[in-house]
């Protein structure tokens, strides 16, 4: 064959793909919003920093189910992972530097990724959610019964994490450097997801989710691209653990429960499968939402998120940034019919 | 006689008592363009879905230049030469046409495990998927879903795939079927433009195809090789004719 055209390069569709990795004008958007909330808020930082530690969980999740295609129902098994490690590691006075602190979680979360990722990741579908959710179920009666480590049913509470950089202390009471902490961490780890998605790598993982049959067929190695997609969300996840169990100086088993597990799904869902920023806005989009219900339903306010999923499920496949993305779809091809 | 590029002996499969494919000796020369016909259900499916390592054999070999491949992982095949496209579509349906040539350039190249750089800043790359796209005319599709293509040019897609790979061997179950008898010359065209030294197997029923195409053809009949020959022993063999190619037989030398 000859070789290609110069010309091929300037085609749309190539100028599309060869920008689709670069910074939109709205990027920066929630993250001078979380900046602004950190002045605006000083009341609801501790709210805020359970926030940014929930979407930094859903992001994890994005990577495995909305990039991949992985089904799971037992992402938490990350996140608890990584809570007990610092958690356990500081009570104990073994280590209490925060930032290695989240190194080390990231570390064990990705080592127990790793490992079950090699055996679950043989499987799809049904028989893969039952064993995700068999892994966790298995940690988290592991950390029951552990109750000399780890504290049991009770957990391990007033856990001592040293001051960011030496100098930050974090203050329950104040939470001002948690929420910077967190962000901060947020920051780095979604710019490091953003990165991959739109790499060579992130691509093939899209190929496995839309047809794994195929991605056989052209010559990927496909159970070992799972698995290292698997290992690295299960490290992302661990730091949000970790950083969950810093900010707020305890853990305790609802770190890997099905709940936890359940409503990050959910949260992801809502927001938008495979699209990075649906973490955000499903986190957001749930904390108002079951704020809302629970003051207006006390008693029944599950009732209506799970009457939400339901429709979100049967209507809205891509989540409320998909309905969004689509109203801007029609907008513009409105926009081009009229001119 | 040097060996073949890609050798069956004596292989077989079958689904609990079906002999879908039983006891095949086949030969696919380097540079051959070969045909495989034979009526529904003879096996011509399963057959070469042995050759890529799709489905595992019961029975027999399948070596490629003379390396025993029998046991080897379909991805593995791939790398060493062997590609395919399938006789219902298997496409990445919620990607863009480009991108769905761009995930086998950038397996063939080996930077798919590449994690930094863009991938769409890789412009060796989208610039020989878009050329695989301009040799089966799609370029002009390149940027909408597959979903949203007809059947047809969807099939057009599996063809860029299979070429993006730049295999020795080339295995085509039933390109053309649910093209647009006006475009099946496309694909013809650029099996054509292919490098002359590429193995070629084809499965087609239409016999103009066939004959038009193959410089060799083989007649499976209910899991076994019933003959093999050129063009014109084919056509000639009053018991292809009488088991398979019937009316269309007719059809096809009134052509050639
Ligand atoms: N996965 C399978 N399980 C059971 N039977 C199969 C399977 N695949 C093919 N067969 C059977 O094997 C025979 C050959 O099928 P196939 O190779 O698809 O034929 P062809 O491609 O020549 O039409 C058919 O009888 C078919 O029903
Ligand atoms: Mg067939």
């Amino acid at each position: 064959m000859t070789a290609p055209a110069p010309a091929v390069a300037e085609h749309p569709a190539a100028l599309a793909l060869a920008g689709r990795h670069r910074v939109r004008i709205w990027e920066p958007l929630p993250w001078l919003l979380a900046i602004a909330f950190y002045f605006l808020f000083p009341k609801y930082l501790g709210f805020g920093t359970d926030l940014l530690v929930t979407i930094l969980f859903a992001l994890s999740l994005d990577l495995v189910l909305g990039y991949a295609g992985i089904v799971t129902l037992g992402h938490a098994a990350f996140f608890g992972a990584g809570a007990y490690t610092v958690g356990m590691l500081a009570k104990y006075g073994i280590w209490t530097e925060p930032i290695t602190g989240l190194v080390i979680a990231a570390a064990v979360a990705a080592a127990i990724g790793f490992v079950s990722g090699l055996i679950l990741l043989r499987t799809t579908g049904l028989t893969l959610l039952m064993l995700t959710l068999c892994t966790m179920a298995l940690l988290e009666e592991a950390a029951n019964l552990g109750q000399e480590y780890t504290g049991g049913f009770d957990g391990l509470d007033s856990v001592p994490i040293d001051p960011v950089f030496g100098i930050f202390e974090f203050n329950p009471l104040f939470p001002n450097t948690q929420y910077l902490y967190v962000l901060g961490v947020l920051f780095l780890c979604f710019i490091f997801i953003r990165t991959l998605v739109y790499s060579p790598f992130g691509q093939s993982l899209t190929g496995i989710r839309e047809n794994m049959l195929r991605m056989h067929a052209v010559g990927a190695p496909v159970r070992m691209r799972l698995v290292l997609c698997y290992t690295i969300s299960a490290a992302i996840a661990g730091i949000a653990g970790a950083l969950w169990a810093q900010a707020n100086a305890y853990v305790n088993l609802s770190a890997l429960g099905l709940d936890r597990a359940a409503t990050v799904l959910i949260i992801l869902v809502l927001g938008g499968c495979g699209r990075l920023y649906g973490a955000f806005v499903g986190a957001i989009a749930y904390m108002a939402l079951s704020h809302f219900l629970a003051k207006i339903y006390p008693t029944a306010w599950q009732l209506g998120l799970g009457l939400l999923l339901v429709i979100i499920a049967l209507f809205a496949r891509n989540g409320i940034l998909g309905i969004f993305q689509s109203f801007l779809h029609r907008l513009k091809a409105k926009r081009a019919r009229s001119s | 006689m040097s060996a073949p590029l890609l050798e069956t002996r004596g292989l077989g499969r079958n689904f609990g008592a079906l002999l879908a494919v039983h006891d095949i000796n086949f030969r696919l020369e380097a540079g051959a363009r070969h045909a495989l016909i034979g009526p529904n259900g003879a096996g011509k499916t399963t057959f070469i879905n042995l050759l890529s390592g799709v489905l595992q054999s019961s029975t027999g070999q399948v070596i490629f230049k003379g390396d025993d491949i029998t046991e080897m992982p379909e991805a593995a095949r791939v790398k060493l030469g062997i590609a395919r496209t399938f006789q219902i579509n298997r496409l990445f349906r919620g990607l863009s046409v480009l991108e769905n040539v761009y995930i086998a350039v950038a397996e063939r190249t080996g930077i798919a495990p590449s994690k930094l750089r863009p991938a769409g800043t890789r412009k060796n790359v989208v610039d020989e998927a878009m050329h695989m796209l301009e040799t089966v005319k799609l370029q002009d599709a390149a940027g909408s879903l597959v979903s949203e293509l007809p059947y047809g040019r969807q099939r057009l897609v599996e063809i860029a795939i299979a070429l993006g790979l730049r295999s020795e061997v080339l295995l085509l179950d039933e390109p053309a079927a649910g093209v647009p008898s006006a475009e099946t010359h496309i694909i013809l065209d650029a099996v054509a433009g292919l490098p002359k030294h590429i193995g070629v197997l084809i499965i087609e029923h239409d016999m103009d195809v066939v004959f038009r195409f193959a410089e060799r053809i083989t007649v499976m009949v209910a899991g076994s090789v019933f003959t093999e020959g050129t063009p014109e022993q084919i056509r000639a063999d009053e018991r292809v004719r009488a088991v398979y190619l019937g009316q269309e037989a007719h059809r096809g030398a009134a052509h050639g």
